[in-house]
């Protein structure tokens, strides 16, 4: 091709010199315009030989983002860290507790203090081991602590969809629970997790999980683990202090609609599980442990609806979502106290406790155009039957106790969040909480998550 | 509850369909993967093409589909990090985790455009290893369709000779349609075009179009109106003639300008089954080129 317009050009040249000037001129031109467009021609098609014979050099490296690790040894882990933060406004309640149930204590990601406060911050890595395993790391900062959320290994190898997990987890039961707090659809958990273990259930233990090979999703799982969380207790032994066994069920229907169902139950026991309660000593009530010793079980059931259309959830979606428990209790109270004139002095057994409670919660979160959410959530909990001797247990503690009260806890919680981008969210939510009895408790929360670094597939 | 169990484990020792079981996380792949297999594979795919395949949710659906895959052909070049990842660590399916011979990435294969030389979140959602959209340049078909029928010839032993010859067709037909497509487009060379988010990258560079813009500030940051408005002057001074658009991406910004500027806004298949006529890889190549042709 190239030869071509050389030898146009040589025409040209050539031609004789009888020809008008307008005419050479006007020839002159057309091969000037041949032979640049025959060059750009050439170019082109020398660039794409370029691409198509030196693919290698070009970006081969780039492979699987893992080659810029470099020297580093090949350790290059996804690491990304969550900021959160809130403004709280709320009425000062002394001691927190959702009337009726044992206090879960312990674990929480803030969120409980008035005005303007830090949450905990995530610190996550994690990476894969070998092509056999992958492991993970989620630490959870705060002033003067950092505990430890997550901390396991996860077989990539198993096959025949068995995946064995070991370590620190979340435990897989119901759908919330293995979610952390920056992926929540509202500032706070629902009362039924704060109600059921504090906040999550982590266990330290073993997961193994099956995925079924049919066209509809089928996952049965099966934890053991030291069970030292609330509902259960440390119990320094060599046995399984926690079981638990799950299964989901989910598929699509058409385009646009996904869904995941679930069932799942968890058995623990408790030794000496204390809770602060009042005493009825003459001299004026002290403060004392409530100790209960017993077995604990827990059903959870768990749907989530989610619907985009088309299957784009960027620009509109709706998620459904509720979560249903109900747990059982068989046990012993006791109570303790270090006050001599305290009738808890010398731990007295109280008799048997036994408790069934159930609650749940239901949330409906619309993303109604890019960037923007509106989300509602009710939670309620049944006071539900507990047995015991009153004659026993209210001749040592005091009956007004907040766990013996019949009351039924709500909360209505109505949140609108913003994301400019996919990780960056600020929240405003307003909360009318029912969850003590004799207090209406009106708050407000604004609320940021930023995630920064490599953030991971999130699960559905 | 035993009889359950008793039932989903005959369920799993029944033999499955004896076809190559393909789970392609874009209908681009599933297509190629069916030229090359035919009748001989069952290719599924996770996304389709109404789909913005950054941002797909890991449905329960995909991890059931990754459990019984023997192949996962995806693009890779991170284009999936948001749900792959997810999907394949669920599914407890070994032989597809990455670096396993059933995980097949395309990208990689293919000389990649735009990579970054900077990696900042502040440059919105840019990709490490280069624009991921490599489709819509059939010569990357053409490299990615013999590792890839080496691969499925790999897994399916019995199979490899007819993936081989298919795949022999495949570029025979495919260099005869490009030899086509490349002289039909040829009066589109230098022709001036605005399209909403990067994906057209790799069309525009194979047919010589040139980008005068984009409706995205920065890739996977939704456009806003200081910067549309901007681009009104640039597309206008840069002399634009078409804007472009996926078949998933809002058609609003792209309205938008259109009536600022009066240029038209087509809407690109984009990938298989994004039009009518987009049925396969060939129907794709046809249908865009036809809209880009029938631009005034």
């Amino acid at each position: 091709m190239f030869r071509i317009a050389l030898l146009a050009v040589a025409a040209a040249l050539a031609l004789p010199a009888a020809a008008g000037d307008e005419d050479l001129k006007a020839l002159r031109e057309e091969v000037a315009q041949m032979k640049k467009s025959y060059e750009q021609r050439i170019e082109a098609l020398e660039q794409r030989l370029a691409a198509a014979g030196a693919p290698k050099e070009q970006s081969q490296p780039a492979q699987d983002g893992s080659a810029r690790a470099g020297a580093a040894g090949g350790f290059n882990p996804e690491v990304s860290l969550i900021l959160q933060g809130q403004y709280r406004r709320m009425q000062d309640v002394p001691e927190r507790a959702i009337s009726g149930y044992w206090p879960a204590g312990g674990h929480d990601h803030g969120g409980d203090e008035r005005g303007f406060s830090v949450d905990s911050s995530e610190l996550i890595v994690s990476a894969n081991i070998s092509p056999y395993f992958r492991g993970m790391l989620n630490v959870a900062l705060k002033d003067g602590e950092a505990e430890v959320e997550e901390a396991w290994f996860q077989t990539l190898g198993l096959g025949q969809g068995f995946t064995l997990k070991g370590g620190r987890f979340l435990s897989g039961i119901g759908y919330l629970n293995e979610q952390h707090p920056h992926a929540w659809d509202f500032a706070d958990a629902p009362l039924m997790s704060k109600a059921l273990f504090g906040e999550h259930y982590g266990q330290d233990g073993l997961q193994l999980k099956w995925v079924a090979p049919t066209d509809l999703f089928m996952e049965f799982g099966a934890e053991i683990g030291r069970g030292q969380n609330f509902p259960g207790t440390d119990r320094n032994q060599n046995g399984v202090g926690a079981t638990s066994l799950f299964a989901h069920v989910g598929g699509d229907v058409g385009r646009s609609h996904a869904w995941r169902a679930g069932l799942s139950w968890l058995a623990t026991r408790a030794k000496d599980r204390e809770a602060h309660f009042e005493d009825t000593d003459a001299a004026g009530p002290n403060e004392v442990e409530g100790l209960f010793t017993g077995r604990s079980r827990t059903w959870i059931a768990d749907f989530v609806w989610k619907w985009a259309p088309e299957g784009n959830p960027g620009y509109r979606n709706l998620k459904l979502q509720a979560e249903l428990f109900r747990r059982t209790e068989d046990g012993d109270l006791a109570c303790a106290s270090g006050v001599a004139t305290s009738p808890c002095a010398g731990s007295p057994a109280l008799g048997k406790l036994n408790a069934r409670q159930s609650g749940g919660y239901a949330q409906a979160v619309w993303q109604f155009m890019p960037h923007w959410r509106l989300g509602y959530r009710y939670d309620w909990l049944g006071s539900g039957s507990k047995h015991y001797v009153p004659a026993t247990v209210f001749a040592a503690l005091d009956p007004a106790n907040a766990y013996f009260a019949r009351y039924r806890p709500q909360r209505h919680t109505l949140m609108a969040d913003w994301s400019l981008d996919e990780f960056s969210r600020l929240r405003l939510q307003f909360a009318r909480d029912k969850s003590m009895q004799g207090v209406s408790d009106n708050q407000v929360a604004l609320q940021y998550i930023m995630s920064l670094g490599a953030h991971g597939a999130h699960k559905f | 509850m035993k009889k359950f169990f008793l039932l989903i484990l005959l369920a799993a020792a029944l033999p499955v369909r004896a076809e190559l079981r393909v789970f392609a996380c874009e209908p681009e792949w599933a297509a190629l993967v069916m030229e090359l297999g035919g009748d001989k594979v069952n290719a599924w795919s996770a996304t389709h093409a109404l789909q913005d395949p950054h941002r797909i949710e890991a449905r329960p659906s995909l991890i059931a589909r990754a459990r019984n895959a023997q192949l996962v052909v995806c693009t890779g070049a991170e284009l999936e990090a948001g749900w792959l990842p997810a999907v394949l660590r669920e599914s407890g399916n070994a032989g597809v985790q990455p670096g396993r011979p059933g995980h097949f990435e395309a990208a990689a294969l293919v000389a990649r455009l735009e990579i970054p030389l900077k990696l900042d979140r502040a440059e919105g959602d840019v990709h490490a290893s280069g624009n991921p959209h490599i489709h819509l340049d059939p010569h990357n078909l053409l490299a990615v369709a013999a590792p890839l029928a080496k691969r499925m010839g790999e897994l399916d032993a019995a199979n490899a000779a007819h993936y081989a010859e298919r795949q022999r067709a495949f570029v025979e037909k495919l260099r005869a349609a490009i030899a086509r497509w490349e002289k039909e487009a040829a009066p589109l060379r230098g022709m001036r075009v605005v399209a909403q988010h990067r994906s057209f990258s790799y069309l525009f560079r194979w047919l010589g179009l040139v980008e005068a813009g984009t409706l995205e500030p920065k890739p996977g940051i939704e456009p806003g109106s200081a910067h549309l408005a901007q681009l009104v002057t640039q597309a206008k001074a840069r002399q634009a003639k078409l804007i472009v658009r996926t078949p998933f991406d809002s058609p609003r910004p792209g309205e938008w300008l259109a009536e600022r500027t009066g240029m038209p806004l087509a809407t690109l298949p984009f990938t298989v089954g994004g039009s009518e006529r987009a049925q396969d890889l060939f129907g794709l190549f046809d249908d865009t080129l036809a809209k880009l042709k029938a631009t005034p």
